[in-house]
């Protein structure tokens, strides 16, 4: 009870500096993936935490854009340049979980604040994590967790799983099995960036598995879905959203229809947040959002909400009106833990047809109120 | 003679200008401009390496992010044992992580010559494309070894977070890691001039020009050339491992084959085979990914008509340019 | 395992070989005639996807995409070997190297400004989508059995084109002496442009017919590059006959590796390892069997101008 009313005292002490603090401007530097063969995924979480910014008409903003070309020592470069030379209080942008550990650790250790449009690799939430860090997207596993889930509740009792042999693919897995309770009917590492899928298909086809968990995201999961419907296995498919997002599933096209996919947002999430936040992208872009523009707009507003509050001056009251999450999020729930990770739904989604455009439905949730498993490793 | 003359006092230019710029932008608290000389003067180091292979021996490597990455993971892997106070092997005997720079580059030369030996000793039995495409596919073998292999991060890298050390300087003041690795470049690059006035380096060249010479003088072109070769990844490695210090992070994308890509581009830009071609080129790059890079987001595309236009037009680099043409062209 | 996978995976091999051979044949082509070495292969197969995506997406027609494609590397090829590859024959391989790594550059940025960041659409015809099935009843896609019988006839047509055809004659005197063919009189010029727009085409076909399975996206062309030049190393430079076989033998061993190398090991280790390890050990075995080849014969399997 102590605790609480000490908590209640420095919320008011918040609100009642709210004044001194809206007029205290912040500098973020956002390092994004703008060039090469992943640009799609860092202009969506460009696009939607620009959207987030400009609707809320704050000038006291200011965002320097840079882009990593998906090079982990390019990214570190442009860290040491935002902080070094352009002073920012605020880093935020990274797409990838390698760059995300090349550039978090050392931003944070140097005080700034690292808010996370989409990488969460396992280490930074669970011993490896800083006050400073804050994950507005998810932790990696969440999706693949859910995915387990989810191939309980449709009843499958032999899955057949796949994902690249590089750490996000390993946490993948064990992500899956984390919450699957049937068996595993093979277990495989494809190569990073491969393009034929073939040799897998035929053993999928051999095992003689009642479902498929795959986790290949970018080209490598339109290679795979466009190979795999060619090829007439029967065999349902699930996968985490990022095999699933606006822009991917044009290129996939009719094999991608019917598949089911985990994802903390889509696009009909029935809320007003969402809503507006959909209709406003397409007016901006003139395309649909995806799962990363949504994660950027929530980021953009979060960080808004915070300077609402605190002046990002004094770290300590800014933390906690980042720990506050008081925005409205487009997934409806949203809230940190105790390790600066979300804590929110998850849920089930099927790709269909509308009109021209291929994108997914809400079918189900997965699972509710979800932090993540590394949270008790987590001291700070 | 006089292009001679030209080219010694314009590379003692050269190595004041890279000098002074750091020390001017440290005075003018601009940190990240130090930052950006480290970078390229450890690039230039890499470069340095290559140019031993490629400029004196005519051994178009294209392989030689492999040693840059080599050097790169046995101080990135070193480090992070000494962080976490685990012993690298307990079985035969203990070995033991450190912090201390010093060793940590004479484990990254070891272990990149060590490389370059063997990749060297089965790539020089074939020469011209067959060696440029062989030691392609040695680094791709190495790059997608490091990706998959689980026990170091994989394709995520490694961080240690903490810079390693050095006795008597802070490495962690931007400027004192700059001077550390100019000074280390500085010896490399006079280690060199040395070398190329003494026998081997002129039995290096002569292997290059004249083969059947050589051998008709009783020495073995394989064995100098392997030579060459084993030095020039040892220097390589040398600058993998500053780099690492530099990001405090190493990964495999180290060993991609664009990086060997961009260690050949810095010496075309800068002249094949000069001393400080691979400064000068390493320079340029840097400062073109800088300045073209906060632009606009085609930047590649413009590296690339920059790089095209040097290949086609102008062939000596910048200091062929400057300094007239080679004197062995 | 059974026979019928293991059958399967053969025919995936196969089909894999196939689809490197039609690069590779371009590449040793152009190697073996003008000496040139040409990283910026790979684009051409990118640009290849890319057309036929577009103009598929547009007129609603594989086929006509297919097409569009096939002249559109073409005509690439022709363009980059006037401007630049033309200044490039007597230079040394650095100078190619670094020169056609400019375009790789260049290229890769030029078609994400002309055709955007996301990757683009594309689907095999509808009457090759699904599977056949094959004697014995394996069920195999259809669109990936038409691929292993178009590569075949590639090569075979390729063959003629070189043992028959006029071309085919100018091509064989080129590649054994040069200066040979310019004092009888043949506009070398016009038969270097050719011989590029050839093999440009060649690849631009393989990446228009691979789009269709796989992801038409920025970078397609650079996995399948490495590839193939360790496919021409193996095969010998500058021979066509040397880079079928060694197309097939790669294609082989890459897919039997990935499928056989987790299996050998989940025998000695536990299984999640084992598939862990051996996908390790499998993306290195090509290159290990370049490597081998190369010690024994460094010339490659079936040395060109010997």
């Amino acid at each position: 009870m102590k605790k609480l009313i000490l908590g209640l005292t420095t919320a008011v002490s918040v609100v009642a500096c709210v004044a001194a603090a809206s007029a205290e401007p912040v500098k973020v530097g956002m390092i994004t993936t703008l060039s090469g063969g992943g640009a799609s995924l860092g202009i969506d979480s460009r696009d939607g935490f620009l959207l987030a910014i400009k609707q809320s008409g704050n000038k006291d903003v200011e965002v320097i854009v840079e882009d990593d070309a998906q090079k982990p020592d390019l990214a570190v470069q442009l860290a040491d340049k935002l902080i070094q030379s352009d002073k920012v209080d605020v880093l935020t942008g990274i797409v990838w979980s390698n760059l995300a550990m090349a550039v978090v650790p050392s931003a944070v250790a140097q005080g700034k604040f690292y808010l996370s449009t989409n990488a969460a690799p396992s280490q930074l939430a669970g011993a490896g994590c800083n006050p400073n860090y804050f994950s507005v997207s998810y932790q990696n596993d969440n999706l693949h967790e859910a995915a387990g889930e989810y191939a309980n509740a449709a009843g499958m009792k032999k899955v057949f799983i796949m994902a690249p042999n590089y750490p996000a693919g390993k946490d993948s897995l064990s992500g899956f099995k984390r919450f699957y309770k049937g068996e595993v009917a093979n277990e495989i590492y494809t190569q990073l960036g491969q393009t034929d899928y073939a040799a897998e298909i035929a053993e999928i086809r051999a095992s003689g598995a009642d479902g498929v968990f795959f986790f290949l995201p970018g080209g490598m999961g339109i290679s795979f879905m466009k190979q795999y419907a060619g090829a007439g296995v029967e065999v349902p498919l699930i996968g985490p959203a990022f095999s699933f997002d606006q822009n991917i599933l044009q290129a996939v096209g009719d094999a991608a229809l019917g598949v089911k996919n985990t994802s903390t947002w889509s696009k009909d999430l029935d809320n007003e947040a969402n809503k507006g936040f959909v209709a406003a992208y397409q007016a901006e872009y003139n395309r649909l959002p995806s799962i990363y523009a949504a994660q950027g707009y929530d980021t953009g507003n979060l960080l808004l909400s915070a300077m609402a509050s605190a002046s990002v001056t004094d770290a300590d009251a800014f933390r906690k009106a980042l720990e506050a999450a008081d925005f409205k999020s487009v997934r409806d729930k949203f809230s940190f833990g105790p390790n600066h990770h979300p804590i929110q739904d998850i849920y089930v989604r099927e790709v269909i047809k509308e009109g021209d455009i291929y994108t997914n439905k809400l079918v189900d949730t997965a699972l509710t109120d979800r932090a993540d498993a590394y949270v008790a490793d987590c001291k700070m | 003679m006089r292009d001679l003359v030209t080219e010694h006092r314009l590379n003692i230019v050269l190595a004041l200008v890279l000098l002074a710029g750091p020390l001017v932008a440290h005075a003018a608290d601009e940190p990240f401009m130090v930052t950006l000389a480290t970078r390229a003067a450890i690039l230039a180091l890499a470069g340095v390496g290559l140019n031993i292979a490629l400029g004196l021996g005519g051994l178009v490597s294209f392989g030689h992010a492999a040693f840059f990455g080599l050097g790169g993971y046995a101080v990135g892997i070193l480090a992070s044992h000494h962080q976490n106070y685990e012993p690298l092997m307990t079985w035969p005997f203990l070995v033991n992580g450190t912090n201390q720079m010093l060793i940590l580059w004479l484990v990254a030369v070891l272990v990149s010559g060590l490389a370059a030996l063997v990749i060297g000793a089965l790539s020089l039995r074939t020469s011209g494309v067959y060696f440029i495409m062989i030691t392609l596919a040695f680094a791709q073998m190495l790059y997608f070894f490091a990706i998959s292999w689980p026990a170091y991060g994989g394709e995520d890298g490694l961080s240690i977070y903490v810079r390693n050390a050095f006795p008597g300087i802070n490495t962690l003041r931007p400027l004192d890691f700059f001077l550390l690795c100019y000074a280390v470049l500085m010896v490399v690059l006079v280690a060199q001039w040395r070398m190329t006035g003494a026998r081997f380096g002129t039995a290096l060249q002569a292997v290059r020009q004249n083969e059947g010479r050589v051998a008709a003088l009783g020495l073995s072109p394989y064995r100098i050339r392997l030579a060459a070769f084993v030095i020039s990844g040892m220097v390589t490695g040398l600058a993998g491992a500053l780099y690492v210090d530099l990001n405090r992070f190493v990964s495999p994308s180290m060993m991609s084959w664009h990086l060997s890509g961009e260690i050949m581009v810095f010496i075309i830009l800068g002249g094949v085979a000069r001393l400080f071609g691979p400064v000068v080129g390493a320079c340029l790059f840097v400062l073109f990914e800088h300045v073209f890079g906060s632009f606009t987001e085609h930047w590649q595309f413009f590296l690339g008509a920059a790089l095209l236009a040097v290949v086609l037009f102008a062939r000596g680099g910048f200091i062929g340019v400057v300094a007239g043409r080679a004197r062995h062209d | 395992m059974t026979v019928a996978l293991f059958l399967e995976q053969m025919l995936n091999g196969l089909q894999l070989g196939v689809m490197l051979f039609l690069m590779a044949a371009g590449l040793t082509l152009i190697f073996g005639v003008m000496g040139l070495i040409n990283l910026a292969h790979g684009s051409l197969f990118m640009v290849g996807g890319f057309v036929c995506a577009a103009v598929a997406a547009w007129s609603g027609s594989f086929w006509l995409g297919l097409i569009a494609s096939l002249a559109a590397a073409a005509a690439l090829g022709a363009l980059v070997e006037i401007v630049v590859i033309r200044r490039l024959y007597d230079r040394d391989h650095l100078d190619q190297v670094l020169a056609t790594f400019a375009l790789v550059l260049m290229f890769s940025e030029g078609v994400r400004f002309v055709f955007g960041s996301f990757p683009l659409y594309l689907d095999p015809p509808a009457f090759l989508s699904g599977p056949v099935t094959l004697p014995g009843g394996l069920p195999y896609p259809a669109y990936r059995l038409a691929i292993i019988i178009a590569g075949l006839a590639v090569a075979a047509g390729l063959g003629l084109l070189i043992s028959r055809t006029r071309l085919g004659m100018q091509i064989r005197a080129g590649e054994s002496d040069r200066e040979m063919i310019a004092a009888l009189g043949v506009d070398i010029r016009f038969l270097y442009t050719v011989v590029f727009a050839l093999g440009a085409a060649l690849a631009g076909f393989a990446g228009a017919l691979v789009g269709a399975i796989q992801s038409v996206q920025i970078g397609m062309g650079e996995p399948v590059l490495i590839l193939a030049f360790v496919v021409i190393v193996i095969g010998g430079i500058g021979s066509i006959r040397g880079a079928l076989i060694a197309a097939l033998l790669v294609g082989v061993v890459d897919t039997m590796g990935r499928l056989l190398l987790p299996m050998l090991l989940s025998n000695v280790m536990h299984a999640s390892n084992a598939a862990g390890v051996g996908s390790a050990l499998a993306s290195m075995l090509i290159y290990l069997l370049m490597a081998a080849v190369l010690v024994f014969k460094p010339k490659g399997l079936f040395p060109a101008n010997a």
